[in-house]
């Protein structure tokens, strides 16, 4: 099990709800895919006609499953062109290249209770999730933030589901996370994925409640985070400049030019594209970096963050 | 490869374990430089490297039945060098896949896995010839196992494996299975954190070495191995050099004098590799190690010269970390006639394809 990317095929594209799609993968070459744990992504590259995008995505299928993957891709309104393409253009037979499965929100084994928080599309990293806690007879419960009308589109995926709570945004049923947190055992882990709002919500009323920041777990997803005021870069060691367009990231913008640079999460979370600054001020939009180090202005996380100052040069 | 096994030579007691001549060719020796210094030496674990021992993902090599045999004699004086945190079962699982998978791959005459389906729940059946066994049982479920997935296919490796679970940006030592260790004690050391188990090791934390290691081994992708290689020495070729043994070895370390150094004084080397486990997101630690004494060493000359300028410059503490003072001087004295002082290449391979007849 040594690898680095997947050739996989569509088998299946499948509106579940009018901005949802749900699309099945499988080894290209009819073999096994490696298998992958509950919270795992993985990275699409989405070829266009005239562009390449990057986009991870939460894998929702059964943990260990090596027959085939799934995902579900909301349409953002938005968007970069990314989901757009999985909706308009993908269909079965087509061919995508695929990182390895990476983990970024792993469910943590030591917890007594694990207790979910997800808003919209958020749900995704969930759904393995339950069937991982289900198997495992892991107590747990999923408390889900959505609109009325899609409070079934997921339940295929959460017949295996302990402990499932929806609500809306309608008079009697909001959630109420103060509340729901004052009621959890000792030895609960807390996760939440959501949009940003949500997600400043939930990690500030835990704060508040005084949980510790351990037990704490946040998922961060956002499209069109990383685009933007157009900017230049210049790469000090390899002496190229590239203009940063207002619709790509500066990631996307160094990989078009062709400069090999390490990524993994593409948003901001986990610290791999870390590169120094040399020159210009940097727009942090990242997860990773410390107070002190956006401060400093020495580094910058390109999967997401942007330039204030017209340019930027960077140690690359 | 073809793989003749050595089923009754002992790693205690007569201490009969020896090298063939290409179990030496093979050896992963550790020393690229003529000085040695603690570094961050990681690097992927492909399938190639300086010698054959580097190549598979799980090496076995010819001592594989007699080391088996030598973890069961230790296991049954001390069932607690096996020990797994509760909360470790998926791990447990990941493991036992991952060693089947390619042990299966890398040696099939000598193993066999059979699956009717990769999720738990499925009945797979795995065959191993070389110690006799055939066990059909339903993955994921540990009572169709005569032990737990972990101790039941670590038994059937070589090496000493540690399980990290991966929590709080920290790696926590919450499973092992250490019957073959330089001198470290699972029993104190199980529930640890990285840095709290790296505590005792000289220099290295002032250098920043661990929290440098740590950050990288946070982002371990799956699929993508990486390896490095640890050394110390031994007194006989024995395997459980253990704190809860001290008895049976530490007084060896007195018996050493420059006659019988060639082939009492062992180098020991751990081609240790890390692997993000996908269903647990752990990760398993492999300590896969090798015994070889100097004389069998010094067969090849670039190895046996160059051993001889890493001892003579080693730091004071990493001497007495390691255990080494009191054999030093008398393992220097055997080592120093063979060194001519000429320039060495660089590099770990042996340099040579054949052994001069002894």
């Amino acid at each position: 099990m040594i690898g680095e990317t997947l050739e996989l095929t569509v088998v299946a594209v499948d509106d579940i709800a009018p901005s949802l799609r749900h699309v099945r993968l499988a080894a290209a070459d009819g073999g096994q895919l490696p298998p992958a744990a509950a919270g795992a992504n993985i990275q699409l590259r989405l070829q266009g006609e005239a562009r390449t995008w990057r986009n991870a995505y939460s894998l929702i299928s059964q943990p260990g499953r090596r027959d085939e993957y799934e995902i579900i891709v909301r349409r953002v309104p938005e968007s970069r062109g990314g989901s757009a393409f999985v909706h308009e253009v993908l269909k079965p037979g087509d061919r995508l290249v695929a990182s390895w499965p990476g983990n970024l929100f792993a469910p943590q084994r030591t917890a007594r209770h694990h207790l979910m928080i997800a808003g919209g599309i958020g749900i995704t990293p969930f759904l393995s999730y339950v069937a991982d806690f289900a198997h495992n007879g892991t107590s747990h419960a999923l408390h889900v933030c959505c609109r009325e009308s899609e409070t079934g589109t997921f339940a295929p995926w959460l017949q295996a589901c302990g402990d499932l709570n929806y609500y809306w945004d309608a008079d009697g049923h909001r959630l109420d996370i103060p509340a729901l947190l004052a009621q959890q055992p000792a030895g609960t882990h807390l996760y939440v994925c959501g949009p940003a709002a949500l997600n400043d919500e939930v990690i500030q009323a835990a704060a508040d409640a005084g949980w510790p920041a351990s037990h704490v777990h946040c998922e961060h997803f956002g499209a069109a985070l990383s685009g933007g005021t157009p900017f230049t870069a210049f790469l000090s060691r390899s002496g190229i400049e590239v203009e940063v367009g207002e619709s790509e990231s500066l990631l996307e913008a160094i990989e078009r030019i062709g400069a090999t640079a390490p990524c993994l999460c593409r948003g901001g979370a986990c610290g791999v594209c870390v590169t120094g600054v040399l020159e210009g001020e940097p727009e942090h939009r990242d997860h990773y970096l410390g107070a002190a180090e956006r401060e400093g202005g020495q580094l910058i996380m390109p999967c997401v963050s942007r330039a204030r100052s017209a340019r930027l040069v960077l140690d690359l | 490869m073809s793989l003749v096994f050595k089923p009754e030579e002992t790693f205690r007691g007569d201490y009969t374990y020896r090298n063939s001549d290409a179990a030496i060719l093979r050896f992963p020796f550790p020393f690229p430089e003529d000085r040695y210094m603690y570094s961050v030496n990681i690097e992927p674990h492909v399938r190639s490297g300086p010698t054959d021992a580097f190549c598979r993902p799980f090496d076995i090599d010819e001592h594989y039945i007699a080391e088996c045999r030598d973890r069961a004699l230790t296991l049954e004086q001390d069932p607690g060098r096996c020990q797994v945190l509760p909360h470790m079962m998926t791990a447990q699982w990941d493991t036992l896949e991952l060693l089947m998978e390619n042990m299966a791959a890398d040696y099939p005459e000598q193993f066999s896995l059979t699956k009717e389906g990769d999720v738990f729940g499925s009945r797979w059946t795995w065959i191993n010839r070389p110690l006799g066994i055939e066990q059909q049982f339903i993955f994921g479920d540990p009572d169709t196992l005569p032990c737990e997935p972990f101790e039941y296919i670590t038994r059937q490796a070589q090496g000493d494996f540690a399980i990290c679970d991966q929590r709080e940006d920290n790696l926590y030592l919450d499973a092992g299975m250490i019957t073959s260790q330089a001198d470290w004690s699972l029993e104190f050391n199980v529930g640890m954190n990285f840095m709290e188990w790296h505590g005792p090791v000289p220099l290295a934390h002032q250098a920043g070495v661990f929290e440098r290691a740590l950050k990288y081994l946070l982002m371990l992708r799956l699929g993508q191995p990486v390896r490095r290689l640890n050394w110390t020495m031994s007194i006989n070729p024995r395997l459980d050099t253990s704190p809860e043994s001290y008895p049976a070895w530490g007084p060896d370390r007195a018996s050493v004098t420059v006659e019988n150094a060639g082939g009492k004084v062992h180098l020991r080397v751990e081609l240790q590799t890390l692997w993000r486990l996908p269903r647990s997101n752990a990760i398993l630690f492999p300590i896969r190690c090798f015994l070889i004494s100097i004389e069998e060493l010094a067969r090849v000359p670039k190895w046996g010269k160059r051993l001889h300028r890493v001892l003579s410059s080693l730091p004071p503490e990493l001497a007495e970390y390691k255990g080494l003072t009191r054999y030093l001087p008398a393992t220097l004295a055997w080592l120093a006639p063979l060194d001519d002082g000429a320039e060495l290449a660089t590099g770990t391979g042996p340099d040579i394809t054949e052994l001069a007849p002894v």
